[in-house]
């Protein structure tokens, strides 16, 4: 169906095309809960069964890089949602602003994602890639605090006196991590496409008060990624967390 | 316009402009987004899967002829019925009637020009062809032998067939569906013409909405879950290995989470196909409207609660076991409503028997048997004994295909002169469908007795006493066979020289009557305007029927 201004062919008003944008996002944002909700149950069957895998696994997560990823993504949903005000009030020149703005933090997020990604690798927590969870207390790195590696020493084996299987089990454990992150990651890198096709449109003007309606559902979509993580964050890095 | 199913003749022209020679060439097609080229899209890729599920089924069919198996080796025949099942459930029972005559009919039942979102609609075609392309790759690259349930370990760890591409394929196929749900609860929420309310709706219209839940909330279970399996498989992880302290009961447990209410979304939209064929041939509106509409979203809804009831002989605990037997016969009361309501229609009404009647009627009985032998299956104690045997296939081939498939073909048959602006020859046709009613039963039936008998499923070969019952099937099959080439003849004979239909050969009710067969692009010239209730036969003139007057039909649901 062709689009004549801003009214595709197949709806009489504008207002019956933004009402079916709008539900569609909603619902397809449903059925991504469900995608992500078959991983969640997972992992819940899995920390049920193996609590001291699960335990030491979380905490051998950096809390920092996590927590910074956590703000990260919260100030980019802010600013996406400033995006969305900006196009909905005819603010036309701040809309790229805002926009640029969320792409940076975004790309914060993987890069800080990549970052941790490769700290697991050099420690062999990558499952079917010579996993070994004592791998790094063995073979410290010059960098490595000598009370961490003690601690995490004590860790392991009070969790292999408790579990025998810790290594097999919190392989698990890893591997829902990086299923659960890497797919979160994936929406983002998706999303990220997304902002930026919003990007060249309204460096265009082709964003009004009258029709900003891909702005608002790329915005829930946003939105919707930062709730997973949210959910994701606490799971993984803060249950059975040490902080002392 | 007068009309029984026999007069048209040489009345009616084509439209000189339809949606079909509006634009020529290929990339006219396969980059249309008109929801009715895209629905004749599907039906070629669909019909080619039938065909694929169907050779697989014949062999089949020819290997059990001997009780040592007569074909194959027992390696290749865990293979013949691995490709049938996935072939058939996948890519044909899935998508059919939703992708066919759901995208083609939606948008004309409620008045609308398109579905809500047209471009998506031709992407899920592309998303159905790829997964499809993955699914052929691993059939013709040492084929799938795990069964369609892929029930790990075997199908994460032990089988040397090839999964990967299969699982990825329908991991692919899923969004295909997924998309084609959204598309159409929005479009039933917010395309409606006029004076289109939800209790004007047709039911067949009804019946897609609830079918277009259950692939919104299932079927992204079923992606993740053969996700997991896939990735299980190619990077050793152990989510369902015992050795690295996995479950294989957890993969059983998430995949039947949507494959049982993907059982719902086969039958749902035959469902709703019946419900529009039933009121036409019995000229009397449907009985109990209401109750049909509501009894579809509660299929759907308790749909949801039932899976576990393909767990029972897993080991589970007794009062899960329970729980899900009893949920399992309440799940068949909305089904049953339906069943008693479609009777209810018929009962005092001028009852034609053309093609499409005959598939209704068969679906009514064929689908009541096999709804009442799931209701055996649900009793727990006698799932015990009936478990993996030839009483489960019997039961959800009566459904799935004396239901499901009896349904699209009524349908299409229903709907041929609207799609094609030509009639099928009738003869032939009713002759096809009373062939097809004899095949299936011949095939089927021996089944249950096989199943009762304790003929497992999934084994190459059998003890000599099933010989009988199994060489019944076989010939059965063959008739079963013939019964399905007969329309693919017709159908496409009918194309070039079948009579031509007219606006509303039977008549019928519906908005989809009231524009030309086959319709313009946009569907309708003029936005229509609904003032009138669904399955009225007594206050249309146009219909040219000769009924008697009587008082404008009670609307379904209040005042609205």
């Amino acid at each position: 169906m062709h689009r004549t201004g801003d009214l595709f062919g197949q709806y009489q008003t504008l207002e019956q095309q933004k009402d079916s944008a709008t539900l569609g996002m909603w619902l397809f944002l449903v059925t991504e809960i469900l995608f992500f909700g078959g991983m969640f149950l997972t992992y819940t069957i899995n920390r049920r069964a193996f609590p001291t895998a699960f335990g030491v696994g979380g905490n051998m997560l950096d809390l920092t890089l996590g927590t910074a990823n956590t703000l990260v993504l919260i100030v980019s949903s802010f600013t996406m949602a400033m995006s969305v005000w900006t196009a909905q009030t005819a603010r036309k020149k701040l809309v790229p602003v805002f926009l640029i703005l969320t792409l940076i933090l975004g790309c914060a997020f993987l890069g800080i994602k990549v970052i941790e990604y490769k700290q697991k690798f050099d420690h062999h927590l990558v499952p079917s890639l010579n996993f070994d969870i004592s791998y790094r207390v063995n073979h410290p790195a010059p960098g490595d605090s000598p009370e961490e590696i003690a601690k995490e020493k004590k860790e392991i084996a009070e969790g292999l006196a408790a579990d025998p299987d810790l290594n097999a089990h919190a392989q698990l454990y890893f591997s829902l991590y990086f299923g659960m992150t890497g797919l979160h990651a994936l929406h983002m890198i998706v999303g990220v496409g997304l902002i930026t096709w919003l990007l060249v449109k309204s460096l265009k003007g082709r964003f009004s008060a009258t029709y900003n309606t891909p702005v608002e559902i790329i915005g829930l979509y946003w939105h919707f990624v930062d709730i997973v993580w949210i959910f994701l964050f606490p799971l993984l890095y803060l249950i059975n967390r040490h902080l002392g | 316009m007068s009309g029984t199913s026999s007069s048209p003749g040489n009345e009616y022209q084509l439209p000189r402009e339809h949606y079909i020679n509006a634009t020529y060439g290929i990339r006219s097609w396969l980059l249309t987004t008109d929801h009715k080229r895209i629905a004749l899209l599907y039906l070629a890729v669909v019909t080619f899967f039938f065909f694929l599920g169907g050779i697989f089924a014949a062999m089949i069919r020819i290997h059990l002829l001997t009780p040592e198996g007569a074909l194959v080796s027992p390696e290749t025949y865990n293979k013949l019925f691995t490709m049938h099942g996935v072939a058939m459930i996948f890519f044909f029972l899935i998508p059919s009637i939703p992708a066919i005559l759901g995208n083609f009919l939606i948008p004309i039942m409620i008045g609308a020009k398109d579905v809500a979102f047209p471009r998506l609609n031709l992407m899920s075609w592309y998303i159905y062809v790829i997964g499809g392309c993955f699914v052929l790759y691993s059939f013709f690259t040492g084929g799938l032998d795990t069964g369609w349930t892929f029930y790990t370990p075997l199908s994460s760890i032990y089988s040397n067939s090839a999964v990967t591409p299969a699982v990825l394929g329908i991991f692919i196929n899923g969004f295909s569906s997924i998309l084609t749900g959204v598309n159409f609860v929005v479009t039933i929420h917010t395309m409606r013409a006029p004076g289109m309310t939800w209790f004007r709706l047709p039911l067949f219209v009804w019946s897609h909405y609830a079918t277009s839940l259950i692939f919104i909330l299932g079927t992204p279970v079923v992606a993740i879950t053969l996700l997991l399996a896939g990735v299980e498989r190619m990077f050793h992880l152990g989510f369902f290995n015992p050795a690295m302290g996995g479950d294989p009961i957890l993969f059983q447990h998430l995949f039947w989470f949507y494959s049982h209410p993907a059982v719902y979304i086969m039958i749902l939209p035959a469902m709703g196909v019946i419900s529009e064929i039933i009121p036409t041939f019995a000229r009397r509106p449907i009985f109990g409207y209401s109750f049909v509409a509501a009894s579809s979203i509660g299929i759907a809804v308790i749909g949801f609660l039932v899976w576990a009831h393909h767990l029972f002989v897993t080991g589970q605990a007794t009062y899960s076991a329970l729980a899900f037997s009893f949920l399992s016969y309440v799940v068949a009361i909305p089904s049953a409503v339906k069943v008693f309501n479609w009777t209810a229609t018929l009962y005092k009404g001028s009852i034609s028997y053309d093609t499409p009647m005959l598939y209704a009627l068969g679906f009514l009985g064929l689908f009541t048997i096999g709804g009442l032998t799931g209701l055996f299956l649900a009793c727990l104690g006698l799932d015990i004994n009936l478990h993996d045997t030839y009483f489960v296939i019997a039961h959800f081939h009566y459904i799935m295909v004396g239901g499901a498939i009896m349904g699209y073909l009524g349908g299409l048959h229903f709907w041929w002169p609207k799609i094609t602006g030509r009639l099928y020859p009738e003869f032939l046709a009713r002759t096809a469908a009373i062939i097809l009613f004899i095949g299936f039963n011949l095939t089927f039936f021996p089944q249950f007795l096989l199943g009762y008998l304790g003929m497992p499923r999934r084994y190459h070969n059998y003890p000599p006493e099933f010989q009988v019952l199994n060489v019944l099937s076989s010939a059965g099959a063959s008739i079963l066979a013939i019964g399905y080439l007969l329309p693919m003849v017709y159908f496409v004979w009918s194309m070039r020289y079948g009579r031509v239909a007219g606006p509303n050969p039977w008549p019928s009710t519906g908005l989809e009557w009231k524009t030309a067969s086959p319709p313009p692009t946009e569907n309708f010239h003029e936005t229509p305007v609904v003032d009138w209730e669904p399955y009225d036969f007594v206050n249309r003139p146009d219909l040219g029927l000769a009924v008697k007057p009587a008082p404008h039909l009670a609307p379904a649901h209040g005042d609205d």
